[in-house]
């Protein structure tokens, strides 16, 4: 992969998140769904860890859409950075 | 798939959290042996593309979502054991930064989708792409791979919750991988999709499967 390749893939990942999330379904996924109907959900619970940017939503924004689009661009970008970084790390070892 | 924190037993949870700290820590190894100058940025891009995909619900049936989990499309580009690291790069950002799956149920959804899915999907992914030979090519075996990736993560997923006591195996069991068996179409489509495309335009970043 060159720096052209690179930016291409993180491009079409990024518009994936800005433009499209916060279009999808809203419905439950899978699990949830199954933890709905079999009366399950409620055992969900916090063990008091607070995340900072909760359920996709950016903090700060009225709009729900632009919150979503928010913070699944930085995420996006953020993940990148991580998953690159370790690589970069895990390479360094191996020299 | 993301459990969150509440739905597993104190012993299930720390049990699926040592499991995963073990294929986790083999998974780093064998990555830092084979991992190639080339390989880095496509981790780091695909971490981004799961990232995102995961974000991207669409509708199934009754009320009911699912999303990429992205397991196979990354052991495809990157081999199984840098693809298991990409995925839990990712589930822990997610629970870390998003609180998306719980913070004690990490472990589980490690082993469900990084080592299940992912490891397990490229296993057969490969055995139907060896049994398909070169004319066929492997975007039948993705698609079924992709297909079985999902389905084995939710039935793993299905039997934590039996075992810790959270719902009955034979319930859960069976709408857990009911549901998923409609998920994994569209896990099937959206994973040969991508492979079709980065076959057509940089053949070269397909993991070569006589490596492992």
């Amino acid at each position: 992969m060159n720096k052209k390749d690179i930016f291409l893939g993180l491009i079409i990942a990024v518009s994936l998140a800005l433009l499209i999330s916060p279009f999808v379904s809203p419905w439950p996924d899978g699990l949830e769904k199954v933890a709905g109907d079999k009366g399950f959900a409620a055992k969900a619970t916090n063990t008091g860890f607070t995340a900072p940017i909760r359920d996709y939503l950016w903090p700060g924004f009225k709009n729900e859409k632009l919150a979503t689009s928010l913070a699944g661009a930085v995420g996006t970008l953020f993940v990148f950075t991580v998953g690159y970084a370790l690589a970069l790390l895990l390479r360094k070892k191996n020299k | 798939m993301h459990i969150p924190d509440g739905f597993l037993s104190t012993g299930t949870w720390v049990s699926t959290w040592l499991i995963s700290i073990g294929g986790i820590s083999y998974c780093l190894k064998k990555t830092t042996q084979i991992l190639k100058d080339r390989m880095i940025p496509l981790m780091g891009v695909m971490s981004a593309f799961i990232f995102a995909g995961q974000m991207l619900n669409f509708p199934v049936i009754g009320g009911t979502s699912g999303h990429l989990l992205g397991g196979v499309l990354a052991s495809v580009l990157l081999g199984p054991y840098a693809a298991a690291v990409v995925l839990t790069c990712v589930l822990t950002v997610q629970c870390l930064i998003f609180q998306d799956g719980g913070l004690t149920a990490l472990g589980a959804n490690i082993l469900n989708m990084s080592l299940i899915a992912t490891i397990g999907g490229y296993f057969i992914y490969k055995a139907i792409a060896k049994i398909g030979g070169k004319k066929k090519g492997i975007i039948p075996a993705v698609f079924v791979a992709a297909w079985f990736s999902v389905v084995l993560s939710a039935i793993s997923c299905a039997i934590e919750l039996a075992i810790s006591g959270t719902s009955p195996l034979k319930i859960v069991l069976a709408v857990m991988a009911g549901v998923h068996a409609l998920i994994g179409i569209g896990e099937g489509i959206i994973t040969s999709l991508v492979i079709g495309f980065v076959q057509k335009v940089r053949p070269d970043l397909i993991y070569t499967l006589e490596k492992n």
